[in-house]
């Protein structure tokens, strides 16, 4: 009997094991190993720091790195303020069917895969755009603007790739919170803003963390979104791994960025947990 | 006359076609416990979050110490309310929960502090302030959700169903607890209830709800012994209901027919029965004399022997069940456990009967 429900305990955990040791360990190994190599010759490699020191020693990307990392928890800052409203209308004033009718119109920009949606964007914000023309139409602009390839354009396609990630683990949180905790909370003479601050966040903080980090970790390794509405001037870290493993073919320096892409977001979210005083075990699960 | 802490003036409320309470006034005087007791759905949870201020009557006045509250948003109000499942603020620990209030009020810190630790001490539980919300004792929440609403001296205390959800035993221990804090804080409590055991035990006044309506209100004995309507005969306390006809009637005094032709005296006390009405007559099981011999109930206007049916153990409320002798009702009769009747076994022969005080006679369908 306890046997058999151990083998059985071992074979559904089989696949996870098998994703994580095929998919993640593994080519972790494989990459620290690559990045910790330096070419002497024709076939031949040498262990060294050199690519970590090429890193260092590079303002451009010291810069980009640097660059990423404020964008993306600017991303992250902007997503849990556009986001945690939508999901406090979602999760306790939306009744009966309108709840899972906003759900999934959250969820419905997701039908389309990501290339078509920043395009969607481009659409919206180029120079012969909707928006450039509907302002020469209502005669605030006199020439055609462009709005595309900035760094806002960046920040509007990334807030807009992660809402749903920030909205589904906040309606999550915030639908177990008890009517009647608001209720108490201005029966005892608080204002909305105490009981805000008090009550609905302190409650919404698993979720907040939890989908904070996830859009987080999205925007720091997002490709596509900051190379399509960023333009050539507005570089991501992400661009520099690409060049170094695609154009450049420099699997060396590519393994080594990619690490330092791994060290950064590990470090701003272990602070951010430190921060907000919350664990992993307590957002994840 | 000193003005009533709380009084509502022909308070209505409609959900949409719904009437959920209908035209109801009452005043409770300063210091006193004021209960509303009813079935769920009854409309007494819509009466106390209109006085809490969480909905709006449709029409109607709600006054606080002689002064309106209509336009006063909840957070405001000189009320305080205790919820059915208490409430407490999980992300705060008991101090912080009982101080909630207060710091909104923007007191000191220090000053927070010492009430919040004189709180504790009225409510018996002195240094806890520093622990979490769930490490407390149902009993202990139940306290602390008293204490955060009284630190803020509020006019009026509203309890919501807040024994609910305790066990059975110390929903009895909290009966008597409520009752000297409120005592101790001398504060109009008005607590909402649908278990009339909780409202008997506690309250000075007793307002039995149905249907969006207050069908009496008396002190606790006056419900239980002089019930004016039929529905309050029913619900506060246990009767057995025998229907029938009224075949004499002369001032108070009546007497039925029931269905199975036994014929029981009664009272109506408030309406005169005319006879040939329909009437359905209301005596407690605990107010029926059983005897062994038939010369102990004799002198009772209501004298009957029956065959036991049934026995009905349940501690200090157990009940044997007799089949009425001529006419084979069903009457159930209150057991008492004082030993007299340990012999007492299903197929026996007993008496028993009851004065004619002791059953309270309604028309049926006559009323309204």
């Amino acid at each position: 009997m306890t046997s058999g429900r151990s083998l059985g305990f071992y074979l559904l955990l089989a696949p996870v094991l098998l994703w994580l040791l095929l998919l993640v360990i593994i080519p972790h190994i494989d990459l620290a190993l690559v990045s910790l190599r330096e070419r002497v010759g024709v076939g031949q490699y040498a262990f060294s720091f050199a690519n970590f020191l090429t890193f260092l020693n590079e303002p451009l990307y010291l810069v980009t790195f640097a660059r990423t990392a404020v964008m993306s928890i600017l991303a992250t800052f902007i997503t849990l303020i556009v986001g945690f409203p939508v999901a406090y209308f979602i999760a306790k004033m939306a009744r009966g069917k309108l709840q899972p009718i906003l759900f999934v119109l959250c969820l419905v920009p997701f039908w389309v895969s990501e290339l078509v949606r920043t395009f969607g964007w481009m659409i919206l914000l180029r120079e012969t755009g909707i928006i450039s023309s509907l302002l020469q139409w209502l005669g605030l602009v006199n020439g055609p603007v462009e709005l595309l390839y900035n760094d806002a354009a960046i920040m509007i396609g990334l807030v807009y790739t992660s809402m749903l990630f920030m909205v589904v683990p906040l309606v999550t949180t915030l639908s177990t919170l008890d009517d009647s905790l608001i209720e108490a909370g201005y029966d005892l003479g608080g204002s909305s803003a105490s009981v805000f601050r008090e009550i609905i966040v302190p409650h919404a903080m698993p979720g907040i963390v939890s989908g904070c980090i996830v859009v987080f970790m999205l925007s720091l390794g997002n490709y596509l979104t900051p190379i399509m509405l960023g333009g050539k001037d507005s570089l991501w870290f992400t661009e520099l791994i690409y060049s170094q493993f695609i154009v450049r073919f420099n699997w060396e320096l590519g393994a080594a960025f990619g690490f330092m892409l791994l060290f950064l977001s590990t470090a701003i979210v272990w602070v951010a947990l430190k921060l907000t005083g919350q664990s992993l075990e307590k957002t994840m699960g | 006359m000193a003005t009533p802490d709380l009084s509502c003036i022909d308070l209505t409320r409609r959900f949409g076609d719904a009437l959920a309470v209908d035209n109801v006034s009452f005043e409770v005087p300063a210091g006193s416990f004021f209960s509303i007791l009813g079935p769920s759905g009854c409309g007494k949870t819509t009466i106390m979050r209109m006085i809490a201020g969480f909905l709006e009557p449709t029409s109607g006045d709600i006054l606080i110490k002689g002064r309106s509250v209509l336009d006063v948003p909840p957070n405001k109000r000189p009320v305080n309310m205790v919820f059915q499942h208490l409430a407490l603020f999980p992300m705060m620990n008991i101090a912080d929960n009982i101080g909630y209030g207060l710091r909104r009020k923007g007191l000191g810190k220090a000053e927070i502090e010492k009430k919040v630790e004189e709180a504790l001490e009225r409510i018996g539980l002195p240094g806890i302030g520093k622990r979490q919300v769930n490490e407390l004792s149902g009993g202990q929440k139940q306290r602390v959700a008293i204490a955060r609403c009284m630190v803020l001296e509020p006019d009026v205390l509203l309890l919501d169903e807040p024994l609910g959800a305790l066990d059975l035993k110390l929903r009895e221990q909290m009966k008597i607890e409520l009752k000297s804090l409120q005592h101790a804080f001398d504060t109009t409590f008005v607590y909402i209830t649908h278990d009339q055991s909780e409202a008997l035990v506690m309250s000075d006044t007793i307002a039995v709800m149905n249907a969006g309506r207050f069908e009496q209100m008396a002190g606790p004995e006056e419900l239980y012994h002089r019930p004016e309507t039929a529905f309050v005969a029913g619900f506060v306390g246990d009767a057995n209901i025998f229907k029938g006809e009224v075949v004499r009637s002369s001032g108070h005094d009546v007497e039925l027919r029931t269905e199975h032709g036994t014929h029981i005296k009664g009272v109506s006390l408030l309406r005169d029965i005319p006879e040939g009405r329909s009437a359905e007559a209301y005596v407690r099981p605990e107010a029926i004399h059983l005897s062994r011999t038939a010369d102990d109930v004799a002198e009772l206007d209501n004298a009957l022997s029956g065959k036991v049916e049934q026995m009905l153990f349940n501690g200090a409320a157990s009940r044997i069940r007799i089949k009425a002798e001529e006419s084979s009702e069903t009457i159930e009769v209150g057991l008492p456990q004082s030993g007299r009747f340990d012999g007492i076994r299903p197929g026996q022969t007993v008496n028993f009967g009851w004065s004619d005080k002791q059953g309270n006679i309604f028309e049926t369908g006559g009323k309204e």
